[in-house]
């Protein structure tokens, strides 16, 4: 196999990277906002609730947790749902893998979320509540002060702790790869199996690369943009 | 008739007893200061009339009219409470300022939030405000390009913009280096005319002395003293208020 040829065969791998990546922003960024919010809350059994849940997302492996989520339908239920996905897409459409990699979403985003939640509420509880008195003598109501005068603060906070869970998150994609899902990582330990080519195990990691310097790149242009206030 | 009377106001923290009936009242354009020594409840007590605490006994009338009820303190609404905050500005010892807005911002946020003016107007009148303490160079500055006396003077201009009836000062220049003390101070001295109402705690006895219609001493809750300055400085009829002073006069 050339070597553009193993380019192009990893590259399909680290497009399913990519989704997973993407995926899990999309969802788990506004999901860890409710979970941020519970875990504020006033009311002691939401709060509880919700910390024990965060508590244990963030207390086991990822890898097991896509474990679970792969495979307990199947063993409380005798439905194994993602593997019937992955059949029943296979047949129909011709697609492989849908269902695993909808389990390794559901996974990532819920884990991933629970972190977010965790950076959002250190944030929130760092503003002082000295803001939050200037804007009620000033006759504002609540939601203006949340945001008009608090978020922005909150926001330039949690970028960088932001940033590194962002860059953790398109290494821990490899995870996916525990269930077969075909990410770049099992692309290569393919060719390894079939092909007796150990190089490109290694080539995976130019793509991390790249990618990595791409986001710190963007990411480091927010933090810059916020960078006009000291707070 | 009084701008701003206020009755037997008891606030309690758990079991600690902070406020135990405070009284006084005053007149429109009046300066009142406040000197207590710490603990003495100085800042629960005006955190009480801007309504950050609630007063569990008391009433508070401005201009004649009842705001506030210690009776009401369970059924108070949050947009009644924000309107009541309105005939009161805070002017705090950390300033507080908005630190991802400039100067002017700081000064037209809440304005422009209450909407009250065109855009043009409330700009006008911020900047009246913002030259009449002196940084009108600053306009465009953000609160961590400004020194500490600087800050607190935009501070005063942010709370002079809602045009309160009477506007608190709570240490204005406590978290100051002495040097900038002095700015602060004048900037607050100016504001005195027969239109605006102040109420100042504060640490300096100097300033206390020149500036205010009225003195009160606060010690463990209650007022021990009240009175023109000439009175409370020179004759002070209780040995607390006695003690403070001499213990004042000693630190310097
Ligand atoms: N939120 C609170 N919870 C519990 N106790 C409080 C609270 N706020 C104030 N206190 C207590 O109330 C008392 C009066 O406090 P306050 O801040 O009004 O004093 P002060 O006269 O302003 O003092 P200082 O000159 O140090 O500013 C203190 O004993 C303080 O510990
Ligand atoms: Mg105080």
């Amino acid at each position: 196999m050339s070597f553009s040829e193993v380019t192009l065969f990893l590259l399909d791998g680290f497009k399913i990277s990519l989704i997973i990546f993407a995926v899990t922003l999309i969802f788990g960024i506004p999901l860890g906002l409710p979970i941020a919010f519970c875990s504020m809350s006033r009311f002691k059994l939401v709060k509880n609730v919700s910390k024990v849940i965060v508590w244990i997302v963030r207390g086991i492996p990822l890898m097991l947790q896509i474990f679970i989520i792969y495979y307990v339908p199947g063993l409380l239920f005798e439905f194994p749902l993602f593997s019937n996905i992955d059949k029943y897409m296979y047949i129909n459409y011709g697609i492989a893998d849908s269902g695993r990699i909808i389990a390794v979403l559901i996974a990532f985003t819920i884990n991933y979320a629970c972190y977010f939640s965790e950076i959002y509420r250190g944030g929130i509880e760092s503003i002082p509540k000295g803001q939050y008195e200037a804007g009620y003598v000033l006759g504002l109501t609540k939601s203006q002060i949340f945001k008009k005068i608090i978020l922005k603060q909150v926001i330039k906070r949690i970028v960088p702790p932001l940033s590194n869970e962002i860059i953790t998150l398109i290494k821990d994609t490899a995870l996916a790869n525990c269930i077969m899902v075909c990410e770049i990582i099992k692309q290569a330990k393919e060719l390894a199996a079939t092909k007796a080519l150990v190089w490109p195990l290694f080539y995976t990691g130019v793509f991390y690369l790249l990618f990595v310097g791409l986001l710190t790149i963007i990411l480091g242009k927010l933090e810059r943009k916020l960078d006009y206030f000291r707070s | 008739m009084s701008v701003l009377e206020v009755k037997n106001i008891k606030k309690s923290f758990g079991k600690l007893e902070v406020l135990k009936g405070i009284s006084f009242s005053l007149e429109k354009g009046e300066v009142l200061t406040i000197i207590g020594s710490s603990g003495s409840g100085k800042t629960t007590l005006l955190r009480c009339l801007n309504f950050l605490e609630f007063a569990e006994e008391g009433t508070i009338m401005v201009n004649g009219t009842e705001i506030y009820n210690g009776e009401d303190k369970k059924t108070l609404k949050d947009e009644e409470i924000r309107q009541k905050r309105l005939h009161f500005g805070l002017v705090f010892q950390s300033f507080n300022l908005f630190p991802q807005y400039n100067v002017l911002e700081n000064v037209t946020l809440a304005p422009t939030l209450l909407k009250m003016g065109t855009t043009e107007e409330i700009t006008q009148r911020a900047l009246k405000l913002i030259e009449r303490v002196g940084l009108t160079e600053k306009l465009n500055s953000y609160p961590c390009e400004l020194s500490g006396g600087q800050q607190q003077r935009v501070a005063i201009a942010r709370a002079l913009a809602l045009e309160p009836d009477i506007l608190c000062f709570d240490e204005p220049t406590s978290a100051l280096d002495p040097e900038l003390t002095g700015e602060v101070l004048k900037v607050i001295k100016g504001l005195k005319s027969k239109d605006s109402t102040m109420i100042i705690v504060t640490h300096e006895m100097e300033f206390a002395k020149n500036v205010s219609d009225k003195i009160i001493f606060m010690a463990d809750g209650v007022i021990e003293e009240m009175g023109t300055p000439k009175e409370v400085f020179e004759n002070p009829k209780s040995t607390k208020t006695r003690n403070f002073f001499s213990k004042s006069m000693e630190e310097i």
